[in-house]
């Protein structure tokens, strides 16, 4: 009992890091239907951006986090801007294309600035409660009260704000939403920032979770927080939460009660066959189109 | 001095010319209709003033500003709004949020004010959201503001589009068919409502329809459209009379009216 217990706070460590990416990726895709495969790479420089005002201008936890929050989403705004926004009328399969090209270049440029994995200092006094044979690290605690304030930070802008407002109103009809008086390059650009920003602290609380730092850490993290997304129903925000968080935990539970090479093998095909009945996502819908 | 001004105006798809040194002038306040055969670039004219579409050639000035290359938000946020031919609403928000939506241009708060609860933020969401329940109740639309807009029945759906422009302030509206779909009984009562925002709002309004009664009846004057070009111009009257105009509706050698396309 207190073994499973510890492994559900673990599992809640990890969905929270998967289910903050998973908004990154299904926030772009529910206004501009584009999948912004370079997400990953975003949560992998929020890591190293990270790393760097820590060891090189020794910055304390709070100040590291807000740099490497607004870094990340400035590279997210940028990439938009200067690659993304000029195919926006293009075939979707080319700013797909070329979100899979920004990702190669983030990866390599930052190769070729840091060839060797980092790790970054601890930023945090490590303390260790532990209550009824459970253990629990001050870590564990920030990282999921920090993700819990952060979804919650977005939920409120998006059904709370004229932004939000404008969010949704985009994700069902682009074409329509300057006829509103909304700048629609203005809220493409903050919906790039919120979820980049958000994937960058993802990146920085990983960092500071697990040992290493390299700059191919945002591949499979980041394919894992796109299925997330998918399985939560891509384009719903709550989706995207609730699928980071099922990843997590089936991540957890298979590596603690079967042999931890299983792992991944039994965890996707959970989610294959979870996708076979529900092809939208637990909370997505399908959008008929009227013929 | 016009409000709206269209000068020779060009604008061609391809080959097709939709618009060819198309002229318009609208005075303030007045409600013109504009009249002609499918394709015959009535819509076209409405995505040029709305900044959808860039003339290739001429000139559009509103209040004397020129809106040619500008963007369709600040097109809108200048005073120009309008519906469109096939309803479109955001269908998956609520009434009041595709009411809401139309401040945009309205409000200013900073992020952070809006994450704080404070400063600027509680006093311009709540006035947005004032203003827009006042607006619909106007319109005795006030007790569906939580339905989602693609619940609606087809005339509410017309309703809430007219609303939703007039949310946004305009000074010139335009209107895409809205009589399409209607029966007569509806028609007449909405010719009353379009009569009743012209002078409550104190609106310019210019509509494209293809219902005479409904265009005879409120329009000032009217502005008969074929393959791009104006053929006629004027009173309903003179439009009723002239030759080219039936000849254009109806074919050159169904004259005799009365009896009416089946």
């Amino acid at each position: 009992m207190t073994y499973l217990l510890q492994q559900t706070l673990n599992a809640l460590q990890l969905g929270s890091i998967y289910a903050l990416i998973a908004l990154g990726y299904t926030m772009v895709y529910g206004i501009l239907r584009m999948i912004n495969f370079a997400h990953g790479d975003f949560f992998m420089v929020g890591a190293f951006l990270c790393f760097v005002v820590v060891t090189f201008m020794q910055l304390p936890f709070a100040p590291a986090l807000l740099v490497t929050i607004i870094g990340v989403s400035l590279l997210g705004v940028i990439v938009e801007r200067i690659a993304y926004r000029p195919l926006r009328q293009a075939p979707r399969v080319s700013a797909i294309i070329t979100a899979l090209g920004v990702g190669i270049f983030l990866e390599n440029f930052t190769l070729a600035l840091s060839p060797y994995p980092k790790s970054i200092p601890p930023l945090i006094p490590a303390v260790n409660w532990t209550i009824g044979g459970v253990t629990l690290s001050s870590l564990q605690v920030i990282i999921v009260f920090l993700s819990i304030a952060l979804m919650s930070a977005l939920h409120f802008i998006v059904q709370h704000t004229r932004v939000g407002i404008a969010m949704r109103a985009i994700s069902w009809d682009i074409n329509l939403v300057p006829l509103m008086g909304v700048p629609v390059n203005r809220i493409v650009s903050i919906t790039f920032a919120l979820g980049s920003g958000l994937g960058g602290a993802a990146g920085m609380m990983y960092g500071m979770a697990y040992p290493v730092i390299d700059p191919y850490m945002g591949i499979l993290v980041g394919w894992k927080a796109f299925i997330s997304a998918v399985v939560g129903g891509i384009g719903n925000i709550r989706g995207a939460v609730l699928g980071g968080f099922i990843l997590g935990a089936v991540e957890i539970l298979v590596a603690a009660f079967l042999p931890s090479t299983y792992r991944d093998f039994v965890a996707f095909s959970l989610l294959l066959i979870l996708l076979v009945f529900r092809p939208h996502g637990i909370l997505g819908k399908p959008r008929s189109q009227k013929v | 001095m016009p409000l709206l001004n269209v000068t020779d105006v060009t604008h061609s798809f391809g080959g097709l010319c939709a618009l060819s040194g198309f002229n318009l002038s609208l005075n303030p306040s007045e409600l013109v209709g504009i009249i002609g055969p499918n394709g015959a670039g009535k819509t076209t004219l409405f995505n040029l003033i709305t900044g959808i579409y860039r003339p290739d050639k001429g000139s559009i000035a509103f209040g004397g500003s020129e809106l040619t290359g500008r963007r369709p938000y600040k097109i809108t946020s200048m005073g120009i709004a309008r519906t469109f031919q096939n309803i479109r609403l955001f269908n998956e928000l609520t009434v009041l949020d595709n009411i809401r939506i139309a401040h945009y241009t309205g409000s200013r708060y900073s992020p952070v004010e809006a994450l704080l609860h404070a400063g600027r933020y509680r006093a311009e969401e709540r006035r947005i959201i004032d203003r827009s329940l006042e607006l619909l109740a106007f319109f005795e639309m006030d007790h569906l503001s939580v339905e989602t807009a693609g619940n609606l029945s087809y005339g509410l759906q017309r309703r809430l589009e007219i609303v939703r422009a007039l949310a946004t302030k305009p000074q010139l509206l335009l209107l895409d068919e809205p009589a399409a779909g209607m029966n007569t009984k509806e028609i007449d009562r909405l010719m009353e409502f379009i009569r009743w925002i012209h002078s409550e709002f104190k609106l310019t309004i210019l509509l494209i329809e293809h219902q005479m009664r409904l265009v005879m009846n409120i329009c000032e004057r009217l502005v008969v459209l074929d393959f791009g070009v104006t053929i006629a111009e004027g009173t309903p009257r003179q439009i009723q009379d002239n030759q080219q105009v039936l000849e254009s509706y109806l074919g050159p050698k169904n004259l005799e009216l009365g009896g009416g396309l089946q």
